[in-house]
């Protein structure tokens, strides 16, 4: 038979552990709500933060569109058709020899083909145009409310030009262009999703939470939408919109037929959700605690819910905006003199375009990919931390 | 950290023949976010051929991932961090520690040398393969069978381990096999390789008494056949004095206290190691002066039906009804305790429910008497008398994480029900849940917190002040104690009796857990298969029980005792 040994001493109280970081946080976390403890999630998720502030950085270039951009999207110049972009430099030499800084770009000279008249622009390094920061340009009205000719960088003398991205085929700053778009597409998404988000969260509670008969309605009815082929409707709802409607009306009209279809997925998310929860044994406690449906929807599910409703939103964000994009590229969805990523990509349409002004598909291309991106990682890092208490 | 010296009592012997695996001073960590939890600490043990060596301790001592270190599956944040896992073999002998995750002594090892049984079947077994199939892999990767030959194996191991029809239920799905026959064949694939080790890790803690009886008989009969060693992990002391030789008990991720079992139970030397068998022990008897039950009962439940499905199905067909609960009548006095035990399936929780009426019953009344003015009818309810009746009668729920909304401050939690009633709101709420929480044995200063703050019996402890809080007259009692360690689980059985004693309180209390019963309550209903088979005092059905079924059932329960062996003389029930 084996010893019987025993360690002398008085129980431990607690589990042996080292501490990794120096901090009084376990007091801290005890009193943490759920919002604190989701943000301390999140944070370590790196990709999803840096995602995050290109969506921030995307939005406030949304808000200050008129500040931000160096011109007006529609001030069309004849004489610089397809010019390609221009790069910045610091420094200028005199004629003295003399380097001093001065921000500048450089202008064009144009050349015409003799035997096709095509025009093209050189970049000519002897002409130079001063750019500052802050300068006097085009008058325009902040938010269509404030008068203000200030813009954030441009050329010192307003009547010179500065085409950092290039121009179109009307020869308009596509950089102007792509920033107020920006605005255009960001917004898009979102009313888009707010109106998915009612619908939704509504259609997907109810289902969710009474079962049965209602349920069983709400769920067919999602399946007869999401059965529906998305193009053709879209096409055909967007062609029945008539050509009198200003740009603003034709605008709303496009987010709402976009988001009709963007709410079944939520609607359903929503309702999985719901029906987990009701079945939890804290749902139950509360009902027996005498709380009534609305209570119970609005004061325990709902909360539980709406981190993950959040992360959802930001996952059907960008389908708004592809879907915009695609609408507006197939030249059924928002129309000139409105620009949208999808407008601005219009001009991308033909071969001829890409091989000479590379340029106007590069940018509202890139512009779209890197929004849908940062969306999507925001939102899978948003979803992962939905719900601290879980792993 | 400083290692504290073990009091030997007598010298350590020589290497002994009969050893096939010895632990030295085996250390683990484990790497969390913002800390490194030394898990394990300079735990060192022996195995014997044809011994058990059970190592007990509560939720978070270490002795499960102690386990799995021996065939080194810890999660991928665990290292091990000092000592050998020594196991000796015909001609040489292997440390396993440091072995590579990868390499094919350790492959050899696992499912080869050492089997493994795990507590819960269902999820350790695929559900897409059949049990045969499964066996019959272990069997060719580890003794290199033809197919012909795995198969009359596996048959064979099948009944050995007493699965009936070992022929067809080869063939069989993991769902086609109730609990008890999953944890069987769980066994028969751990015993495929024939190893010489036999590691369960809290193998019957998912099952009923009776099957757990059954499961724990077999595991010894098979081990002392084999002359295998076994280390059986264990919460349960009543499980650990039927079939253990030697006993470790962990705390905090050390051994406390280890030596063969008559010396722990009957002279255990260490502070822990006593108050974990003064809790164990503590719940065997039943203290309470039973009042004898005077005037008219706060319920009485008469003739109480539930019948699952039954209903005719959309073409006209009859579908398939379960009785869950049938026929049950009785009376619940004021500041009563009435127990009703039974395993799982009997219909002990739905009968619960069908009292609060989260559950509709299928005919039969419930009178109760406990609100003023006249009796009232509770299966007649409207939905406001029935607010006000859950007013009265208050459910204590099982599950510690899941009753409490993680998003809610504790204030909210206790004080929800206040609100909800209009009973009191802002000052008056804080003070009133300040209060509950001190009669719960809670700072009330924590009623900031959330709930993911606080251990099992403190949230089990915010439940129950939660259930107090609009005065009521009779508590249910779900399984409230099932999913706690067994010290807490005395304390809050002493709290629940301790408020009784300062209100005017009727408990019902539902559980799966005879010693738990018999320390709580006045009278008991035992139940089977939706049926009350025997109703009396908890010392008349733990004692001299009349029903055949409640004799099976109590003579299955493990006894804490070394020297009194219950399993040795069990009366089966077969019906």
């Amino acid at each position: 038979m084996a010893a019987h040994t025993f360690i002398d001493a008085a129980p431990e109280t607690g589990p042996a552990v080292t501490p990794l970081k120096t901090s009084g946080k376990a007091q801290s976390i005890a009193a943490a709500g759920q919002w604190t403890l989701i943000w301390q999630r999140f944070k370590r998720n790196k990709v999803a933060v840096v995602a995050g502030w290109i969506i921030i950085a995307l939005y406030l270039i949304g808000i200050f569109a008129e500040f931000l951009a160096p011109g007006l999207p529609d001030t069309a110049r004849p004489q610089f058709t397809n010019a390609p972009p221009q790069s910045i430099a610091f420094f200028v030499t005199d004629e003295n020899g003399q380097t001093r800084f001065q921000p500048h770009v450089k202008g064009y000279t144009q050349s015409v083909d003799p035997a096709s008249l095509r025009r093209t622009f050189v970049v000519d390094d002897t002409q130079v145009v001063p750019i500052g920061f802050f300068v006097e340009g085009p008058a325009y009205r902040l938010w269509g409310l404030i008068p203000s000719t200030l813009h954030l960088v441009g050329p010192l003398d307003p009547t010179d030009t500065m085409y950092l991205l290039g121009t179109d085929r009307l020869g308009r700053d596509l950089l102007s262009r792509l920033i107020h778009a920006t605005r255009i597409s960001m917004s898009i998404g979102l009313v888009g999703v707010v109106i998915s988000l009612c619908l939704g969260v509504t259609l997907g509670s109810l289902s969710g939470f009474y079962g049965g008969w209602v349920d069983l309605v709400i769920q067919r009815i999602i399946e007869v939408i999401s059965s529906m082929p998305t193009i053709p409707l879209w096409l055909g709802l967007a062609a029945a919109i008539p050509i009198t409607w200003s740009p603003l009306q034709v605008y709303f009209v496009i987010t709402l037929i976009v988001s009709l279809f963007g709410w079944t997925g939520l609607a359903r998310e929503v309702r999985g959700r719901f029906y987990a929860l009701r079945g939890e044994d804290f749902v139950t406690a509360a009902r027996l605690d005498g709380s009534g449906e609305r209570r119970l929807i609005f004061r325990h599910i709902l909360p539980s819910l709406t981190s993950h409703i959040l992360a959802v939103v930001t996952l059907a964000l960008p389908t708004m905006i592809v879907a915009e994009t695609a609408l507006s590229f197939l030249g059924i969805g928002l129309k000139a003199p409105v620009v949208s990523w999808g407008v601005l990509l219009q001009d991308a349409q033909n071969v001829r375009t890409i091989a000479g002004a590379p340029w106007l598909l590069i940018w509202p291309a890139g512009a779209v990919v890197l929004a849908v991106l940062s969306f999507n990682f925001l939102g899978d890092g948003m979803r992962d931390a939905a719900d601290p208490y879980e792993g | 950290m400083s290692v504290q010296s073990a009091v030997e009592l007598k010298p350590v012997a020589a290497p002994d023949p009969q050893v096939v695996l010895a632990v030295e001073n085996l250390s683990l960590d484990f790497r969390l976010r913002t800390e490194i939890l030394h898990a394990v600490r300079d735990v060192s043990f022996t195995l014997k051929r044809g011994q058990t060596l059970c190592l007990v301790g509560e939720s978070g001592s270490g002795k499960s991932v102690t386990a799995r270190a021996l065939l080194r599956i810890i999660d991928k944040n665990g290292a091990i961090t000092g000592g050998r896992i020594l196991l000796r073999g015909k001609h040489a002998e292997i440390d396993i520690a440091p072995l590579t995750e990868r390499s094919r002594e350790l492959l050899r090892i696992r499912g080869g040398r050492i089997g493994l049984v795990f507590q819960e079947p269902m999820s350790s077994l695929s559900p897409v393969h059949t049990i045969g199939s499964q066996i019959v892999e272990a069997l060719r990767l580890h003794r290199r069978m033809d197919k012909a030959a795995a198969r009359a194996e596996t048959i064979e191991l099948l009944r050995q381990v007493e699965i009936p029809n070992p022929e067809k239920m080869i063939d069989r799905y993991t769902f086609e096999f109730s609990g008890g026959q999953r944890q069987r064949a769980m066994i028969a694939m751990a015993l495929a390789a024939d190893p010489e080790i036999l590691i369960a890790d809290e193998p019957t803690t998912a099952l009923d008494v009776t099957t757990q009886a059954e499961i724990l008989d077999l595991i010894k009969r098979l081990q002392v056949e084999r002359g295998m060693a076994m280390l059986l992990i264990t919460h349960d002391m009543g499980v650990v004095a039927e079939v253990a030789d030697e006993v470790a008990v962990m705390h905090f991720g050390r051994i406390v206290e280890q030596g063969p079992v008559d010396d722990i139970f009957h002279d255990a030397r260490h502070p822990y190691t006593r108050r974990l068998l003064a809790s164990t022990v503590k719940l065997e008897q039943n203290r309470r002066a039973a009042p004898a039950p005077t005037g008219e009962p706060v319920l009485s439940v008469r003739n109480l039906n539930k019948v699952f499905g039954g209903t005719p199905g959309w073409f006209g067909s009859a579908t398939f009804a379960i009785k869950a609960v049938e026929d049950v009548s009785f009376d619940l006095h004021a500041g009563e305790n009435l127990g009703i035990v039974g395993e799982s399936g009997s219909g002990k929780t739905t009968l619960g429910r069908l009292i609060l009426r989260t559950v509709e019953p299928t005919s039969g009344s419930i009178l109760y008497r406990g609100g003023e003015g006249e009796p009232v009818e509770v299966t007649a309810l409207g939905k406001r008398g029935l607010r006000a009746y859950h007013r009265d009668v208050r459910l204590v729920f099982q599950d510690p994480f899941a009753s409490l909304n993680p998003r809610m401050t504790v204030k909210q939690i206790v004080g929800d029900p206040l609100y909800v009633s209009g009973a009191s709101r802002g000052a008056a709420l804080e003070k009133r849940v300040g209060e509950l929480l001190e009669f719960v044995g809670l700072d009330p200063l924590s009623m900031e917190r959330y709930p993911h703050a606080f251990s099992g019996g403190q949230r089990q402890r915010i439940g129950i002040a939660r259930a107090l809080a609009l005065d009521p007259k009779v508590l249910i009692a779900d399984e409230a104690t099932a999913a706690l360690d067994v010290s807490i689980r005395a304390q809050i059985l002493d709290l629940l009796l301790d408020i009784q004693k300062r209100l005017p309180l009727s408990f019902i209390f539902i559980s799966h857990d005879i010693s738990v019963v018999r320390y709580f309550c006045d009278r008991v209903a035992v139940m089977h298969r939706g049926r009350v088979v025997e109703m009396g005092t908890a010392e008349e059905i733990c004692t001299a029980p009349k029903a055949a079924y409640t004799q099976s059932l109590i003579s299955a329960v493990p006894n804490p005792d070394p020297r009194h062996k219950r399993m040795l003389h069990r009366t089966r029930f077969r019906a």
